[in-house]
């Protein structure tokens, strides 16, 4: 009885997570789509005007996409580098007692609220910037590349990590046993063995890149313009619905735009994880690991 | 375990006859403008009064007026008077808003402390956001490009601003547009060229508050009307203030309630 009990409960919470993103991606659509019978699909996506609270006012989200992509794309710069190469130290030079220092150190970067990068991109990072490069400001795109890079590195460095240690010892000694050296078994061996749960671990890193808002919110700008260069100020599409959803009058077409943004960035993250479900299942299997 | 049941009840009858005390409770919401006067005020409110229970939320003037339609709040701050489109969805929630005007507040142009612009007129402020005028030089400053600091287009104080400086007009797209009144201080105090504006109540001696039109920004400035960026703040309420809510509306208009709208750095009415 009490089993049964307890068998419930548990069904239940397992399955209210699941409740829970059926609601969100409903209300998403709901509220999105309203948007979609004054703009055009299309102009709203390749639209190069954002002013939406002008009469007549412009929806066009092209700038924030833009922005969007170029800081996720100046992250992947940051956090691949830092967090493969972190990985690959912990996993094959570091002793066991530098491991036991190293990994908890930069799994901690993980646990910082995101403000306080944000804090520290205002207050450290721009007027650096500002000065090395010599801008009028320095909020721009590539000061919130270089803190969401940082902010990146611990997902892809655990998840590369752990990619590594799924290679199986037998592929490592396989290759010592035919006389390669340590430099040739990673290369050739442990990489391409692990390649594919080390993408998926800077796809799993672009997601929490693409997804970040406070950090993006302080230290981007917030200019919304077609960007050209990494020293110009940005406005991803988190930091635009963060700023304005508060102030856009509900069940405006305003407020339907931002929805649509959320349901845009959704839809992103979205197919992002499923490409990283997609190649770490392939890669369990070719591994021969069970799912 | 007896005695476990016994401190049970005992509180569970302490907490049934501390509610009905509890009955006058109103919730505020609204602009972020608004909410460093609804918090002192209620403060004030409640230590007079210890019986009452008033929540303060922020949200912005679009959150306090959407929930005031939706009936989640008492009272609804905004910097901005309500629009046709949230008036409309009021009557058909069976909502009347009242608009009370509970203090002023100065829009102030501010600038890098190390600028040598120290005036600008309307028409010029107007040039610099719209794009026409982009270096300081052709304002008789240094040869600086000037950085373009804004809030955010659905604020209150964008909305204020855009109607009372642009006329309507765009705001060049390369603007830094920004989320609160402070970031818009804290970034024109570190960025040599910008230029922002705030609510009179933010300026800091870390920034330079240019005179517009040839008026200072400051408190009788704004009341006479002298200053040209100038807006009133609302507390909407459905309907004529009634009961505790009308308590509330009253003791901010009181001169003691005045007194504390100026203390947070806002233009009392008298």
């Amino acid at each position: 009885m009490k089993e049964k009990l307890y068998k419930w409960i548990f069904t239940v919470l397992a399955f209210a997570s699941l409740i829970f993103l059926i609601g969100i991606v409903i209300v998403l659509f709901k509220e999105a789509l309203p948007i979609f019978q004054e703009v055009k699909p299309l102009e709203f996506i390749l639209g190069k005007a954002w002013y939406p609270t002008y009469s007549p006012p412009e929806f066009g989200i092209l700038p924030l996409i833009l922005a969007s992509i170029w800081v996720t794309f100046g992250a992947i710069l940051v956090c691949v580098p830092l967090g493969v190469g972190s990985a690959l130290y912990l996993h094959e030079l570091a002793g066991q007692r530098q491991r036991a220092i190293l990994k908890p150190l930069i799994e901690i970067l993980a646990s910082i609220p995101s403000v306080v990068y944000g804090f520290f991109g205002m207050v450290i990072l721009t007027p650096l910037l500002q000065n090395i490069f010599h801008l009028p400001t320095g909020l721009t795109a590539l000061n919130a590349s270089l803190i969401l890079g940082i902010m990146a590195t611990p997902t892809v460095s655990s998840l590369a990590d752990d990619a590594l240690s799924y290679v199986p010892k037998s592929f490592r000694e396989a290759s010592f046993a035919i006389g390669a050296n340590r430099w040739q078994t990673l290369t050739q061996v442990v990489i391409p063995a692990a390649g594919s749960g080390i993408s998926t671990a800077i796809i799993l890193g672009m997601s929490r890149a693409i997804g970040e808002t406070m950090t993006v919110l302080m230290v981007a700008g917030g200019a919304a313009v077609i960007p050209h260069s990494f020293l110009e100020p940005v406005r991803p599409m988190t930091a635009a619905i963060a700023a304005e959803m508060g102030e856009a009058p509900m069940g405006g077409s305003h407020y339907h735009a931002l929805f649509a943004i959320a349901l845009i960035l959704f839809l992103t993250t979205f197919v992002f994880n499923i490409i990283a479900e997609m190649i770490s299942r392939r890669f369990r299997i070719k591994l021969g690991l069970s799912r | 375990m007896k005695v476990l049941s016994k401190v049970l009840t005992l509180a569970l009858l302490a907490f049934g006859l501390t509610i009905p005390c509890y009955a006058e409770k109103i919730v505020v919401e609204g602009s972020t403008t608004v909410l460093p006067i609804a918090q002192k005020i209620a403060e004030m409110f409640m230590n007079n009064d210890p019986d009452i229970d008033i929540s303060i939320r922020g949200g912005g003037s679009g959150v306090g007026i959407a929930s005031l339609i939706d009936g989640t709040c008492d009272i609804g701050n905004s910097s901005r008077p309500i629009k046709d489109i949230e008036l409309d969805k009021a009557v058909t929630n069976g909502i009347s808003p009242k608009a009370n005007v509970i203090a002023m507040d100065g829009i102030c142009i501010i600038v890098h402390p190390s600028s040598s612009v120290s005036a600008l007129n309307k028409k010029q402020i107007k040039d610099i956001y719209a794009g026409a005028l982009s270096n300081w030089k052709q304002l008789g400053g240094s040869d600086e490009k000037i950085v373009i600091i804004s809030r955010d287009s659905s604020s209150g104080t964008f909305e204020a601003f855009g109607a009372l400086v642009l006329e309507g007009g765009k705001v060049r797209s390369d603007a830094l547009m920004q989320a609160s009144n402070q970031a818009v201080a804290s970034i024109v105090s570190r960025t040599p060229g910008a230029i922002g504006y705030v609510g009179l109540g933010y300026v800091t001696s870390s920034v330079k508050a240019v005179d517009v039109d040839g008026v200072k920004a400051s408190k009788e400035t704004v009341l006479s009307n002298k200053y040209p960026i100038a807006r009133p703040l609302f507390m909407y309420t459905n309907g004529t203030p009634k009961g505790l809510v009308k308590q509330f509306i009253d003791y901010i208009l009181s001169p003691e309630g005045q007194k504390l709208v100026e203390e947070e750095g806002f233009v009392g009415l008298k």
